[in-house]
């Protein structure tokens, strides 16, 4: 019996093109940044406040992705952004060569934010690399404060975790001091802002973060 | 569920080593699933026994190595794997510590017959 060594992922075509994705966006000192929840936490509600409230001149695009329908694509298209919808007809997360192909006919020397909406999934959004800066996890209180429990991959993965419907924090049973310390216990350190897309609050937090972020986008395209 | 898509690509890779080799037979593929990598390791056995059937590769075993998570120690530079989800570090009990590995997804070994 032989045995040949093979030593490499899985997902090594995926991961060359996300690859040739990041090199690419960092080339246009485009900050990217993959957005991933269960369905319905508000990732698209995000995505309208956050269009709303980014000064104006703010060169952003978003990607979102479904199985079905272009609903999220045109609830955002009306801020005057680009936004495309990538439609997965029935994979249940995006992968590099999608949003390769979704950006083929984009300008990317004309953007400064490109936001990935992933499809509502925790599990499977977790392995595939899109070639983002960071990945950002949302979990709503009307959602079970364990979930970083019960999927720590998205968690430990992900540079922040916006904890939104802050404003329903009086209706549900949701303990916001246990899921920031469940969070934390399969993240040490993690970043967390809390945010209600209803009322607005928070959201100013939310805007300074991506801000921040992107000027270190931008410094380092400088450096180079 | 994407155990299916990954199933596919760990077979698609054995296909490719299998014809660089007329003559020899692959009798297992080895993979190595951290414990972060978002993969099932059942789900995975499953997609993979649905798919090999009625190739020209079947039968083909499928054998998965579980990788721990592990944690770095930035207090004390401790490598550590990480046991019942506890990720302080083992020698100076600082909470603080860094995911260090934990996400692979790997293609190990094949094993062939002549």
């Amino acid at each position: 019996m032989d045995r040949i060594p093979l030593e490499k992922k899985v997902l090594s075509e995926n991961d060359r093109n996300a690859a040739r994705l990041r090199e690419s966006f960092k080339e246009h000192g485009i900050l990217c940044l993959n957005l991933i929840s269960s369905p319905g936490s508000g990732k698209t509600s995000l995505l309208e406040r956050t269009l709303e409230h980014l000064p104006k001149g703010t060169r952003i695009a978003v990607l979102t992705g479904d199985i079905q329908t272009d609903n999220d694509a045109r609830r955002l298209a009306r801020f005057g952004f680009p936004a495309k919808q990538i439609t997965t007809g029935g994979t249940c997360h995006l992968d590099a060569l999608r949003v390769e192909k979704a950006l083929a006919d984009w300008p990317l020397e004309s953007l400064d934010f490109l936001i990935i909406e992933n499809v509502g999934n925790l599990v499977c959004p977790s392995s595939y690399d899109l070639g983002e800066a960071a990945k950002i996890v949302m979990l709503s209180v009307a959602e079970g404060e364990d979930k970083p429990l019960k999927y720590p991959s998205i968690f430990a993965k992900s540079e922040l975790l916006i904890l939104n419907k802050i404003d329903l924090l009086p209706y549900v049973s949701f303990d916001m001091t246990r899921a920031r310390e469940y969070a934390r216990s399969v993240h040490p350190g993690m970043e967390i802002v809390e945010v209600s897309c209803t009322t607005g609050q928070g959201l100013d937090v939310w805007i300074e973060w991506l801000e921040k972020r992107r000027e270190a986008v931008t410094s380092a395209k400088i450096a180079d | 569920m994407h155990e299916l898509s990954i199933a596919s690509a760990i077979l698609d890779a054995v296909q490719t080593e299998a014809e660089k080799r007329p003559g020899s037979r692959v009798t297992k593929v080895v993979v190595r699933i951290g414990a972060l990598s978002g993969v099932e390791p059942e789900a995975l056995s499953f997609g993979f026994s649905v798919l090999v059937q009625g190739t020209m590769l079947e039968p083909l075993a499928l054998e998965i190595e579980a990788v721990p998570r592990r944690q770095r120690c930035p207090a004390c530079d401790l490598t550590f794997d990480v046991v019942d989800d506890n990720l302080a570090c083992p020698r100076c009990a600082n909470g603080e510590t860094i995911l260090a590995g934990g996400e692979e997804l790997d293609l190990a070994y094949l094993e062939l017959e002549e």
